[in-house]
């Protein structure tokens, strides 16, 4: 250290400045910098926090690539970025979020999920804490929806470059030969099955946002379905499958019936609005046909084969509160909603921002 | 939901609808004033299966609509000014104002933040003492005991960067306005029961003593709404003329005392634009001059007063004069993601309404 004269040296014990020599601090409890930058916190991270959690000898070998043994089929591929705020919210965070969110890209084509990558951008600044639950969640999500997580990437930017923490999982899967599901197959007399409540993720995210916060009961309904999709699809006759998530039943539905080509008619009566959701979106000012959920799926299937499909989903733990909400019909693709007083009122996709970052 | 699923009741709104049309004789023109009943009767498909002689006209009975282009622009100015934050609910922040929005103005680097209350608004100015925080306030008399909460709590709580920039507006001086005009064709009323739970109903017995049309308190729920028809039309098919409190569960006559006196002591009326009705004497809620030092208007320079967008015809439908399905720029020139005004942009706007329920040409064909 110059303090712009020199007085090192001259034995004036108290007087001398401390030598600054630079000796590194240790990491501390927050993301730092230094965590992405490829050097020695970067691997300690990793070797620290990422490996023991995911647990995987794919991921472990650390190579530029996983390689992996794939089963006969079709591959699936998806990639998913989750920005949801805040970063922790009741019944899960932005972890299992991106986990089951990629996870069930995939189970809406049929597929089987195999294996996900995730890219990690980090804040500085981050608490390791939080930074540990996110990636002990990711985990647990991973084991509990049967995929492996066998590749990833970590950067961290400077404070307020970014908010917190962003994943972007990228996913594999595989569709077994016979299944054909895909938005465009619906056709004029299927059902429309939804297999549980609406709108439940998008409440309780935002029950916790900063400026809003409200209390209610309500955890994200956020669940890997492909297990559920599975047990549907062997009842037979399942054309088309999306989860509602941005956007809600709402989006949903009209992308199957634009892809489709259909119009699709939904009952106001046959929907399920938990009475939080409801209350909820009635203080916001929210559709809950808006409102997102991560744990749901909307089906449309056969008519002969609607029931079948009906009862293999409330079979399944995801799927008891599974109903039959309406049906495709020929006409100009729209998505119409049949009210209680008998008038057809069109359901149209939300504009703009009205929940954003839910997930 | 309690007092929420018993008034959506699909069997009573049926039982309703058959009563209006057994007493129904001839053509009669009702406005619901309040754009929060517009949203009802349109999402529910009310206006659909009445009879076909009641025609019901959209009132101005949309706070944000009716705030004129200028003060939209003050709030964006204020917005650029690098000490300040201005805090508004939602829907202000797409309303264009002369030339450009809120949204707009954030996305250039202005700091404009959405809050549910004012007193959101008035925490973000405690937790950052060196901002201005302005509250950018808009509303009928429901809102404006909120924002003038927040006021006595920065007081109280010593709160000096706290501002407010008032858009409060009144909405009998706009009914005397609109049932005053030479060429009205309203024949009844469904008053807001939301103001009047606030208010009371003296205000609107003065109206029915002066222009002799029989004028309803009236909810929010599609059989509220059903209730206060039925009510209306019953008097003019009767040839009365009564304030009729169709509401009770919410309205007493007296108001509430407790908002009103919160607004009494910051709040005062002042004569204010409306988009649409022009300047209307009483039509606004100005801070009153104790409260200056709170004035976002006494601190900052207002712009001057600006055009609309020329297209938009938020004046015709403001004040019933143009169904927004009949304006040439309705789903075409105008539509929510591009709106040429407020009326479009509003979760209470007639515009947005009729665009959700999908009254377009290119969606005229229902099931």
């Amino acid at each position: 250290m110059n303090t712009g004269e020199d007085r090192s040296g001259t034995g004036a014990g108290a007087e001398r400045p401390e030598l600054s020599c630079p000796v590194p601090l240790p990491p501390g409890d927050r993301i730092q910098l230094g965590h992405g930058g490829g050097g020695r916190l970067t691997a300690a991270l990793i070797r620290d926090h990422l490996l023991p959690a995911f647990g995987d000898p794919e991921l472990a070998r650390l190579a530029d690539a996983a390689t992996l043994e794939v089963p006969g089929g079709r591959l699936a591929f998806t990639t998913d970025a989750f920005v949801v705020q805040p970063i922790v919210f009741p019944g899960g965070d932005i972890g299992s979020l991106a986990v089951y969110g990629t996870v069930n890209d995939l189970a809406m084509m049929g597929a089987r999920p195999l294996a996900l990558a995730v890219a990690l951008i980090l804040e500085e600044g981050l608490e390791l804490g939080t930074f540990d639950r996110v990636v002990a969640s990711m985990a647990t999500a991973a084991r509990r929806a049967g995929v492996r997580l066998v590749a990833g990437d970590t950067k961290v930017v400077e404070r307020g470059a970014a908010d917190g923490c962003y994943v972007t999982t990228t996913g594999i899967g595989v569709v077994p030969p016979g299944v054909e599901v895909g938005p465009e197959r619906g056709r004029p007399g299927d059902a429309v099955l939804c297999s549980g409540p609406i709108g439940v993720h998008g409440v309780a995210v935002m029950s916790r946002r900063a400026g809003i916060g409200f209390d209610t009961d309500l955890h994200s309904d956020a669940a890997p379905l492909h297990d559920l999709v599975a047990a549907g699809l062997a009842a037979g006759g399942v054309h088309a499958l999306r989860d509602p998530t941005r956007g809600g039943l709402a989006a949903a539905c009209n992308e199957l019936a634009q892809a489709s080509g259909v119009s699709i008619v939904l009952r106001e009566d046959a929907l399920d609005v938990p009475g939080p959701v409801a209350a909820a979106c009635e203080m916001l000012g929210l559709d809950p046909l808006h409102v997102a959920g991560e744990g749901i799926c909307v089906a449309l299937v056969a008519p002969e084969d609607a029931d079948r499909v009906l009862a293999a989903w409330r079979a399944h733990p995801s799927g008891r509160r599974a109903a039959r909400i309406g049906e495709v019909r020929a006409g100009p693709p729209a998505v119409w909603l049949r009210t209680g007083l008998g008038v057809h009122r069109p359901v149209q996709v939300p504009t703009g921002e009205a929940l954003p970052r839910i997930c | 939901m309690r007092f929420v699923d018993e008034y959506r009741d699909p069997h009573r709104a049926r039982l309703l609808l058959e009563r209006i049309t057994a007493v129904t004789s001839r053509p009669w023109t009702i406005m619901e004033v309040c754009g929060g009943q517009t949203h009802t009767l349109v999402r529910s498909g009310i206006d659909e299966v009445l009879p076909a002689p009641i025609e019901l006209v959209h009132g101005p009975g949309c706070p944000v609509c009716v705030t004129p282009a200028e003060v939209i622009e003050t709030a964006c100015r204020l917005a650029g000014e690098r000490e300040v934050t201005v805090c508004s609910f939602g829907d202000m922040l797409r309303v264009p104002g002369a030339g450009r929005d809120l949204l707009g103005v954030r996305a250039a680097g202005g700091d404009v933040r959405v809050v549910y209350s004012p007193l959101d608004a008035l925490a973000v100015a405690e937790q950052e003492p060196h901002r201005t925080v302005v509250f950018f306030a808009v509303g009928f008399e429901t809102t404006a005991p909120a924002t003038a909460l927040s006021l006595l709590e920065a007081r109280r709580r010593g709160v000096r960067n706290y501002l407010v920039l008032s858009a409060h507006v009144r909405v009998p001086p706009a009914l005397e306005a609109i049932l005053g005009a030479p060429d009205t064709r309203l024949q009844g009323l469904l008053a807001p029961g939301h103001v009047c739970t606030v208010q009371g109903l003296d205000e609107y017995r003065a109206v029915v003593e002066r222009h002799r049309v029989p004028v309803v308190v009236t909810g929010f729920e599609p059989v509220d709404l059903l209730e206060g028809i039925l009510a209306c039309v019953a008097q003019l098919e009767e040839g009365r003329a009564e304030l009729e409190n169709r509401y009770p569960r919410s309205v007493r006559p007296e108001g509430n005392p407790a908002a009103r006196a919160v607004l009494d002591a910051v709040f005062e009326p002042v004569s204010r634009a409306w988009r649409g009705l022009g300047v209307l004497p009483g039509g606004g809620l100005g801070l009153r001059a104790d409260w200056r030092d709170h004035d976002a208007e006494a601190r900052y320079t207002p712009a001057p007063p600006a055009a609309d967008d020329g297209r938009c015809r938020a004046a015709l439908v403001l004040t019933g004069r143009l169904r927004p399905d009949a304006c040439p720029e309705f789903g075409t020139g105008c539509r929510p993601e591009h709106p040429l005004g407020a009326p479009m942009v509003s979760t209470e706007g007639a515009c947005a309404a009729y665009w959700h329920a999908g009254r377009t040409r290119r969606l005229a064909a229902a099931p």
